[in-house]
């Protein structure tokens, strides 16, 4: 038994592949930023840091005659949701209910997701430097009106390739900005989506969290995901009525590319 | 070209599943190159066509390797139960045995990867 306490948890085998099948579910459409950036690992919840290959001076040495440096490195962070199930429903489904309540668990999915989408896209303060943060491009504004995306989009790609960023190019739309794109047609009909489909030549992507959107290369090795434990359903406690659960994950994020995105603001 | 790496519908599978089994398909392949080379090498009495061939399967063992990692990291209860058996003395069947009991007595409790991982990965190349 690993440190998640899975077979502590008073729910059959059956109750486990629910809940496994319903979180991965709702985690995967949400789960933007890795559908756009590299992602390496699992390495396992006991992987604490990522290698950044630089060093801090030290202001002393153990003696005379020699001198020394600190490796540095990037310590991953740690995400948890918690939420609680009733343990009448899971009987129920059990049973063979197909209706069960897990809306708790629906609720802690997207949050999770929400929460790795900003701190990928635009950052987790003291922590990680999200994409938003490092690029050095000054952003450019989507704009009131719908239509009009393809200019700002057309703008961005025009900026990447400026500065020698190949594509393909990806667009991460924010919730809002996403569901504009998909339900307008142009004048004479033209989907927008498919207008924005042949700038980028890569994937528009649904990500919840962001604000406004970002463009950005897919060519890889420009924004590095690191996995220690990836997301992964534990068991915390029960009383009753209830059992206590949590989706965790450990990564680090790093921008080895500033200039590989553009930051559009709503 | 065939495309019988796949057992399912190749619509139906997600890119991250088409992925894994190609590179199943590569640790085959792989895998059958050394057994071949080491029949040949077994047979072959000419040194230097002998130095050649023990230079490819070299390149075998390292192909092979190469694809084992990418899946074990791609795979957490793959890799639970190789960690407890691989590079390891003693015996390997009681390893084995005691890596699966390990890894399933966390994998019984539901579906997913027996460490509990929701298997996820990496979703590049997913379409939105």
């Amino acid at each position: 038994m690993n440190h998640l306490l899975r077979s502590l948890a008073p729910i059959s085998d059956s109750s486990w592949e629910l809940l496994d099948d319903e979180a991965s579910e709702r985690l995967t459409p949400a789960l933007a930023a890795r559908k756009l950036v590299d992602f390496s690992g699992p390495h396992g919840w006991e992987y604490s840091a990522s290698k950044l290959g630089r060093t801090a001076p030290l202001t002393s040495a153990p003696c005379d005659g020699v001198t020394g440096l600190q490796r540095r490195v990037m310590p991953l962070v740690e995400l948890r949701a918690d939420f609680e199930l009733s343990r009448a429903e899971l009987r129920d489904a059990d049973r063979g209910a197909v209706d069960a309540d897990l809306e708790a668990l629906d609720t802690a999915a997207h949050q999770i997701a929400v929460a790795e989408n900003v701190t990928v896209f635009h950052g987790w303060h003291g922590a990680i430097t999200g994409i938003e943060e490092a690029s050095p491009h000054e952003r450019m504004h989507l704009g009131e009106i719908t239509d009009a995306y393809p200019q700002p989009v057309a703008g961005a790609v025009e900026r990447l390739l400026h500065n020698g960023i190949s594509g393909p190019y990806a667009l991460a739309l924010g919730g809002e900005q996403y569901q504009r794109v998909v339900e307008t047609a142009e004048q004479g009909g033209y989907p927008l989506l498919e207008h924005l489909h042949k700038i980028l030549e890569g994937p528009i992507i649904w990500a919840p969290g962001v604000r406004g959107a970002l463009v950005l290369s897919t060519r890889g090795g420009d924004f590095l995901f690191e996995s220690g434990q990836d997301l992964s359903l534990g068991y915390d406690s029960h009383d009753g009525e209830v059992i206590r659960f949590y989706l965790e994950e450990s990564f680090s994020f790093r921008v080895a590319t500033p200039e590989a995105a553009v930051v559009l603001d709503p | 070209m065939g495309f019988d790496q796949y057992h399912e519908p190749p619509d139906e599978l997600s890119p991250a599943t088409r992925t894994f089994a190609r590179l199943c398909a590569s640790l085959t392949e792989e895998a059958e190159a050394i057994g071949w080379y080491e029949q040949r090498l077994a047979v072959e009495t000419d040194p230097e066509a002998r130095a050649v061939m023990s230079d490819a399967q070299g390149e075998e063992f390292k192909h092979f390797s190469m694809d084992l990692e990418f899946l074990l990291r791609r795979s957490p209860a793959w890799r639970e139960i190789a960690q407890g058996v691989l590079f390891k003395p003693g015996d390997i069947v009681e390893h084995g045995e005691e890596a699966e009991a390990e890894a399933l007595e966390g994998g019984e409790a539901g579906g997913g990867g027996p460490a509990g991982s929701l298997g996820i990965g990496s979703l590049k190349g997913a379409s939105r």
